[in-house]
């Protein structure tokens, strides 16, 4: 079986004498910021009333010590811890004896993201790249009823039924891996029992989210070193741009997937010589490449790259058709269907591409990534749910970075958290975490739901209620048919 | 049901100002330098927004959260106009932009506010029924009533009960006075004075709390006739003594803000008292298993049910469950299972700890889940003979009353407590020393900022506004009991159904775009 490096291939799946299987392991390490978090609110202090030394002072008694280093910021003329560590308990506003505070959204915060990527996916990226835990809170769900895109589906779960009876700690027995590589649709075996026909190699992946380089950002070699670092590390790949590609990365070409041509591939082949996934663009004539190239290297792993656009589900039946092992599938960055003015969202369009497979009998031949606007843990789940075989995540690698999407870099100008400058162990660090935390959420979700298996949750749409559905069934009985066609 | 011209005695609404020295509102009123302190805005002033003393002659901070805003400026005391020396502005506070989310916004919260303070509906023009969340109850409304069905009655002559055992087993016919009772909370997840003071509400309500999976501190025991004994995964505190002591055994399979996971208590929160309450290791996390090992099947949970029933003839049994989409079928076999109460909790209600993936992505919420079970248990031909209590994402009385229209007979609330007793919802109760504002922390200092007193009249005074809103609906439908409104989907209509003439009728959904 072909594994990726960091996936524990090397050492024995068996330890103490045969009786303990190896479990897959994220080592996660807590990678501080370099620069403080944007925080959601800023604190307004009216100086001018302070009541001098009322020695009942608001700012000594904050539970959270925010204001504790406030001098030593004023003296450094750095800005104030406060403006980041707020936690929101309003004790210094009702407290103080003269009313002195106030508070606002920080301006800073309105301007991180934009529509889709909001402040809020941004902030929890950060803590998540940041300490590698899962987002944890109190009091209840805070957002709306319900939403576009992902945010029109739940994910069901079981009262009684678990993947394992171990409760939180059987959770490693949940298997998160998926193959990427094609299979035989049938084993054949001889008279003396032996395999009959020839199995092609398996190439696995230990998440259903791989990484993929993103298509604006700072790309130097440092961030791209600290991604090719982190998949290595993982035991998953990155698609990387070829033209990014020198010898640095060489150590690490095990885990990494160049995205060529059918011109340039050869070329770049012999160049790195153990690269064992590629990605071919989708052009005329590509069918009788894969051909070519299976007669030369049986032994490579090789995936599609398709727009998603309005031909893409048509394609995929002729793609997977052509033995190809994987299709990967490229929405714009916010997962929205190319080309086109009224544009579908990822959820749709996975679903269209992987029920025409379904339709064509021809869905357990071929593997499907989707990527574009993967932009939390549970956007993995339910892509998958929807029928991707995993997906692939760009922006959020920028944003483990500290990236504040402020997209300055897209006109030429400066990074605010100079992403050039990444010490590249550093970097790979806060990717490491991110996908340790996502992983963990799809355990917890996969848990719920009773699936112990990444694979057998493709598809699975039983295992989820949309929104739609849920309408019909339940309101509809009272309140008669629907006349607002959208979610909100 | 109780008669017609019985008169119930409610339990006494009393003024409970807040713990602090600034209660937030919705405007501000600011005093400049102008001043001269002639008191006339306190003389006219109704609401007593700015307080004096006849002792003491300096101007006061304005009580601005009493202050009824803009719509004052009709009045001939709007003491912003009247002031001789204008030294008086007033605003919309600013802050109010910091304040609550979509599922709970600042006007809501400080709604709530008011009505713990006073027991009344708010008299500051704040929307405290509807939230921002753009589906579910925000867009259901109740239908305009027929004048000629008004009823003139008293509050004091509305039933507002529920009847919790309608098996008819020989086992006490419990009634609760509201169509609440109190969501488990552990002691471990919340302040004990915290805990004791909803227990000792419970008691003046003639309600019910829940113990929560934490234990059964002894200071429950002087109201243990209205504390409800959860028995969840990690089995804290179950013992024969504390199923004796409850009225109602409460079965908590799963939550609805984390379905399909055990509790969680993180490390920082079990401090000395709430290790020994558990039978634990100080400081360390408490992640309850999932599910009950012991539970395979419906025909296993019957043998729970059973047991606690053998160990107190007279209790009733609730059992409480997520909302997967087979949450029909589980309420069917709670009921066969010989359950008295089912309780479903639905994906968006509260908690103490929860991962954000699940509160956000698990399971249905709960609007859908309470037409589901109602129909499927009216079809099986059990619906009269089981107790169906919804919980999960209730806010408001309304959301309460629109519950029970949808088919509950009553509703579980947490959130709306902690409110009362000031809770921001800034979400920070998991951890390190949990709750700045001394709601839900265990922690020496912060655990102990509250009184039970003080928490016990908040809530009181909550549900007494409450149970005005619903008495008033049910006096518009001419109904004498909220019984009567039980399934009563004809009374509601949700914006999204309607056309657009048909839509305008109505109040429509707040859509704010939120920061959260």
């Amino acid at each position: 079986m072909l594994r990726p490096p960091g996936w524990p291939h090397a050492r024995p799946l068996f330890d103490l004498e045969g009786k303990m299987p190896k479990k897959y392991h994220v080592p996660i390490k807590a990678a501080p910021p370099r620069f403080n978090p944007v925080g959601k609110y800023a604190t307004i202090e009216f100086r001018e009333d302070c009541a001098g030394s009322c020695r009942e002072c608001v700012k000594k008694k904050c539970v959270y010590g925010i204001f504790q280093e406030n001098v030593q910021h004023m003296a450094d003329m750095d800005e104030p811890e406060y403006l980041y560590a707020c936690q929101s308990c309003f004790r210094c506003v009702q407290e103080c004896t003269k009313g002195i505070f106030s508070r606002v959204i920080n301006p800073e915060y309105r301007s991180l993201g934009d529509e889709y990527w909001q402040p809020d996916i941004i902030h929890r990226t950060w803590y998540q790249a940041h300490t590698g835990k899962i987002p944890v809170s109190g009091a209840g769900y805070r957002g709306p009823f319900s939403g576009q895109g992902f945010d029109s589906m739940w994910t069901d779960m079981s009262e009684i039924v678990r993947p394992t009876r171990d409760g939180i700690h059987g959770r490693e027995y949940i298997s998160t891996s998926i193959e990427l590589s094609r299979r035989n649709a049938r084993l054949v075996f001889g008279k003396d029992r032996s395999l009959a026909v020839d199995t092609p190699p398996i190439f696995e992946v230990p998440f259903p989210a791989v990484f993929q380089q993103p298509r604006f950002g700072v790309l130097s070699e440092n961030v791209l070193q600290a991604a090719a670092r982190a998949a290595y590390v993982l035991g998953t790949i990155l698609f990387i741009n070829p033209d990014y590609y020198s010898e640095n990365f060489a150590p690490y070409q095990e885990g990494l997937v160049p995205c060529l041509n059918k011109k340039n591939y050869m070329d770049f082949l012999n160049q790195a010589p153990k690269i064992r996934m590629i990605e071919l663009a989708d052009e005329d004539g590509i069918e009788s490449e894969i051909f070519k190239l299976r007669d030369r290297r049986p032994d490579m792993i090789v995936s599609i790259g398709v727009p998603l656009n309005a031909q893409a589900a048509a394609r995929a039946p002729l793609l997977a058709r052509s033995g190809v092992d994987t299709i990967h599938l490229y929405a714009d960055d916010y997962g929205r269907e190319q080309e086109s003015k009224t544009p579908r969202f990822l959820k749709e369009m996975i679903r269209e591409v992987h029920l025409n497979l379904v339709e064509h009998l021809v869905r357990n031949r071929v593997n499907l990534i989707f990527s574009g606007g993967v932009a939390l843990a549970e956007h993995v789940a339910k892509a998958v749910i929807c029928g991707a075989d995993g997906v692939a995540i760009d922006i959020p690698l920028l944003i483990a970075l500290e990236c504040r999407l402020c997209y300055r870099c897209k006109e030429g100008m400066s990074c605010p958290v100079k992403l050039g400058n990444i010490d590249p162990e550093w970097g790979k660090q806060r990717m490491i975490n991110l996908m340790g935390a996502w992983r963990n959420q799809l355990i917890e979700v996969m848990g719920a739901m009773g699936i112990r298996e990444a694979r057998r949750l493709r598809g699975e749409v039983g295992r989820s209620m949309w929104f739609e559905d849920l309408e019909k069934e339940n309101f509809g009985p009272i309140f008669g048919e629907r006349k607002v066609s959208s979610t909100v | 049901m109780k008669t017609k011209r019985e008169k119930r005695q409610l339990p006494e609404v009393k003024k409970t100002p807040s713990r602090f020295r600034h209660p937030i509102g919705k405007y501000t009123i600011k005093r400049n330098a102008r001043c001269t302190s002639c008191g006339l805005c306190a003389e006219i002033c109704p609401y007593g927004v700015h307080p004096r003393y006849d002792n003491f002659v300096k101007p006061l901070r304005p009580q601005e959260h009493k202050c009824i805003g803009f719509q004052c400026r009709s009045n001939d005391f709007f003491c912003v106009e009247r002031c001789p020396e204008q030294a008086l502005t007033m605003r919309l506070n600013p802050i109010l932009d910091t304040l609550g989310d979509y599922r709970w916004p600042a006007e809501m919260l400080i709604g709530h506010w008011e009505m713990a303070e006073t027991g009344s509906l708010p008299v500051v023009d704040v929307e405290y029924n509807l939230g921002n969340s753009g589906g579910g109850f925000d867009k259901i409304r109740f239908v305009p009533p027929d004048p000629a069905d008004y009823l003139e009655l008293p509050d004091e002559e509305i039933d507002t009960s529920v009847l919790l055992n309608k098996r008819g087993d020989g086992r006490p016919e419990r009634t609760i006075d509201i169509p609440c009772y109190g969501g488990g909370m552990s002691f471990g997840s919340t302040a004990l004075d915290v805990i004791v003071g909803r227990a000792r509400a419970a008691q003046r309500l003639n309600s019910l709390t829940s113990t929560g999976e934490g234990g059964y501190p002894d200071e429950f025991l002087p109201y243990a006739e209205h504390v409800i004994t959860q028995v969840a995964t990690g089995l804290f505190g179950v013992r024969e003594r504390t199923i004796l002591n409850a009225p109602v055994v409460e079965f908590k399979y799963a939550q609805g803000a984390k379905p399909g996971l055990g509790g969680h208590l993180l490390g920082d929160k079990v401090t000395p008292k709430v290790a020994a309450m558990r039978e634990t290791v100080v400081g360390n996390a408490l992640f309850s298993p999932f599910p009950f090992h012991s539970v395979y099947s419906v025909e296993d949970h019957k043998k729970h049910v059973d047991w606690v029933k053998e160990i107190n003839p007279r209790v009733l049994v609730s059992v409480k469950v997520s909302t997967p989409t087979d949450v029909d079928m589980v309420a069917v076999g709670s009921y066969y299972a010989g359950a008295h109460i089912v309780h479903i909790d639905g994906s968006y209600g509260g908690t103490g700890a929860a991962p954000d993936i699940a509160k956000k992505n698990i399971a249905m919420p709960i609007e859908y889940a309470i037409p589901k079970v109602h129909r499927f248990l009216s079809e099986e031909g059990v619906r009269d003979k089981i107790c169906l209590i919804a919980s999960g994402g209730i806010r408001n009385a309304m959301d309460v009353a629109k519950a029970i229209a949808l088919g509950a007979d009553g509703v579980v609330i947490g959130t709306a407590d902690m409110v009362a007793l000031e809770c921001v919802r800034c979400g920070n109760c998991e951890s390190g020393r949990g709750c700045a504002r001394g709601i839900a922390s265990t922690d020496e200092e912060l655990g102990y900022l509250t009184t039970e007193a003080w928490n016990e009249q908040r809530i009181v005074n909550m549900y007494s506004a409450w149970r005005k809103q619903w008495c008033q609906i049910l006096r518009q439908y001419g109904m004498r009991s909220i019984r009567e409104l039980t399934g009563r989907t004809d009374l509601l209509v949700h914006l999204d159904y309607l056309d657009e003439e048909a839509r305008a009728r109505y109040q429509p959904a707040p859509q704010v775009k939120m920061i959260i």
